[in-house]
């Protein structure tokens, strides 16, 4: 008894070790978050993390303007939607005959994706400019849209063939037996019972878009066609002196959908969703 | 049933069945493996951004020009830093030191935290850059701390530039760690933590004895896509130095950028971009290596 008793004190001071050391990391994570919230409504806003001299929505109400936040905004949606629903749709479709039938090249595929899902992205951006330069797709959207999905899908078709396993194979063979096809099976069976699985997908690729800023900030040149992770860098450049509250709050209207997108999707599969695929180990 | 084998030959019932892969692999094919192909290409040309219309083909120059190139060195050697500093040191210790407090925190400590450190990981990049910019500049938040506590503040934008860029990365990237690391830490048996305790075993001798070997494979995939996340890391930099003061924050990211479009040599920079292209494969092949059982 007596050393159970023990065990359970050193247990709780452990515990009060522990939440301590917690709340310290914390601390330190919280203060640049703290910043942009408090400058967002600061009428004098600065660098430094401070209480509000007086609580103001006009930060949000100088950037809620056509060309400073919707447009860009509204960029953004064009450019990660189209590219996030190719994604998902090329992903499910490659995924398929990946997870449901044998073939000596399921494996090299599977290989190469995964080879693929870890290359640095960045360092092909330079010859990727010139060959858009060569063949007319720099500065358009389409050219863009379809680069983003391009360096998505090796991810995003290693997950959703991880989620595919996991869909017995029974109800399709039945299916089959009463003749449906491949893509009817696929379309009827199989995705709607992997809903979480694609939104998995679909939120991760479109997060990963959303967030990107040196695939727009090569392949588009055109201000009108820029997306939010690179329009704002105007505050820092075209507007003179840095109206900081103003580049807060911009930034929480940036940030806040996918920090929703991350909130609602991690709250139905539980925290590391993400990861679930990539880093089995 | 019919529909499945009958007159068909295997081979076209292996050409339909692999059909539905064909948009995926003419998108992978047209705009990944081609660039890639593009850029072993131009590396060995002089392309040039403006003038000149044909650009001809040098062999090796372009990489013993990069090799004889003090601002390439610098390059290299402030991406070891940035990579060693932010990713093996930072995020990967940071990483495993909240899981493991986590297993013993309680729980709305637990998710105050997670949550905290989470959402530094899904702002956007450019904003993350910003915050963190505003929080190392001479005026901003950590010199105010330090103020504060009466210790000598400086310019850390300026003075150690790599340095505050490396803290930015470990600010951004340590939920990635701490995700993967909970995840391992969750499936070591309760039963042989807690007979070693009884045993006698202190809280660093179980974490050496027992659980760095339990999730050493954890370990080893985390390590190698932190650092291939570090080494292709542009708009954290960009935003918050732009490679500068001169070059003391220019990692290869930004120095192949400048190189291929502020000097305009794009094949150059692209020698610079295939180094950058080679290093990530290896690492990559090291991490197929680790997860080779997986597939």
């Amino acid at each position: 008894m007596a050393a159970r008793t023990t065990l359970n004190t050193r247990r709780a001071t452990r515990r009060l070790a522990a939440d301590a050391g917690l709340l310290c990391v914390a601390a330190g994570f919280v203060l640049p978050l703290a910043w942009v919230v408090l400058s967002s409504l600061d009428p004098r806003a600065g660098l430094k993390v401070k209480v509000p001299d007086g609580v103001t929505l006009d930060n949000f109400d100088a950037v809620l303007k056509p060309d400073i936040t919707f447009t860009p905004l509204l960029n953004s949606l064009l450019l990660c939607g189209s590219a996030t629903l190719l994604t998902v749709v090329c992903a499910a479709l490659a995924a398929y005959p990946l997870s449901r039938f044998r073939s000596r090249l399921n494996r090299p595929f599977l290989l190469t994706i995964l080879f693929a899902t870890s290359l640095p992205i960045t360092a092909i951006m330079v010859p990727v400019y010139a060959l858009f330069v060569q063949v007319n797709l720099i500065d358009t959207m389409q050219g863009t849209i379809f680069f983003f999905t391009a360096s998505q899908l090796p991810f995003a078709i290693w997950l959703m063939k991880n989620f595919m396993d996991g869909v017995p194979k029974e109800l399709e063979e039945a299916a089959w037996t009463d003749g449906a096809s491949s893509l009817q099976s696929l379309l009827r069976i199989v995705l709607p019972l992997m809903g979480p699985g694609i939104a998995v997908v679909t939120v991760f690729s479109f997060v990963a878009m959303w967030g990107n800023f040196f695939v727009p900030f090569m392949l588009l040149l055109s201000p009108d066609q820029m997306p939010a992770s690179v329009s704002i860098n105007d505050f820092f450049g075209n507007r003179g002196t840095v109206v900081y509250g103003q580049l807060a709050a911009f930034s929480i209207i940036y940030s806040t959908p996918v920090i929703l997108l991350y909130v609602l999707v991690a709250r139905r599969l539980g925290g590391g969703f993400a990861l679930g695929g990539a880093v089995k180990g | 049933m019919v529909k499945e084998g009958g007159a068909r030959s295997p081979r076209l019932r292996t050409l339909t069945r692999a059909l539905p892969v064909a948009p995926a692999l003419v998108l992978l094919v047209l705009f990944l493996a081609g660039p890639i192909a593009y850029c072993a290409y131009i590396a060995f040309t002089d392309l040039q951004l403006t003038g000149q219309a044909e650009s001809s083909f040098t062999g090796f120059d372009n990489f013993r020009t990069a090799f004889k190139d003090d601002a390439f060195l610098n390059a290299v050697w402030l991406t070891l830093v940035f990579t060693v500093l932010s990713s093996i040191v930072g995020q990967n210790t940071l990483g495993l030191a909240l899981a493991s407090l986590m297993q013993r925190a309680s729980k709305p400590v637990r998710t105050l935290t997670g949550g905290i450190v989470v959402t530094a990981w899904v702002l956007p990049e450019v904003v993350a850059g910003f915050l963190l910019y505003a929080f190392f500049r001479r005026e901003g938040t950590l010199n105010a701390i330090l103020d504060q506590l009466h210790l000598p503040s400086q310019n850390w934008l300026f003075t150690l530039p790599i340095l505050a860029v490396s803290f930015a990365n470990v600010w951004r990237g340590t939920a990635f760690s701490m995700l993967v690391y909970s995840a391992a830490l969750n499936e070591i048996p309760k039963e042989i933590t807690e007979a070693a305790e009884v045993d006698g075993a202190g809280g660093w001798r179980r974490m050496w004895h027992i659980t760095l070997p339990m999730i050493r494979r954890s370990i080893g995939t985390n390590l190698m896509l932190n650092t291939l996340q570090t080494l292709s890391v542009f708009g954290l930099i960009w935003v918050m130095t732009r490679g500068g003061p001169g070059n003391r924050s220019q990692t290869l990211p930004l120095f192949m950028y400048e190189q291929a479009f502020q000097k305009s040599m794009i094949g150059y920079g692209t020698a610079v971009a295939l180094l950058l292209l080679v290093v990530g494969s290896l690492f990559s092949l090291v991490y197929l290596r680790l997860l080779r059982t997986e597939v």
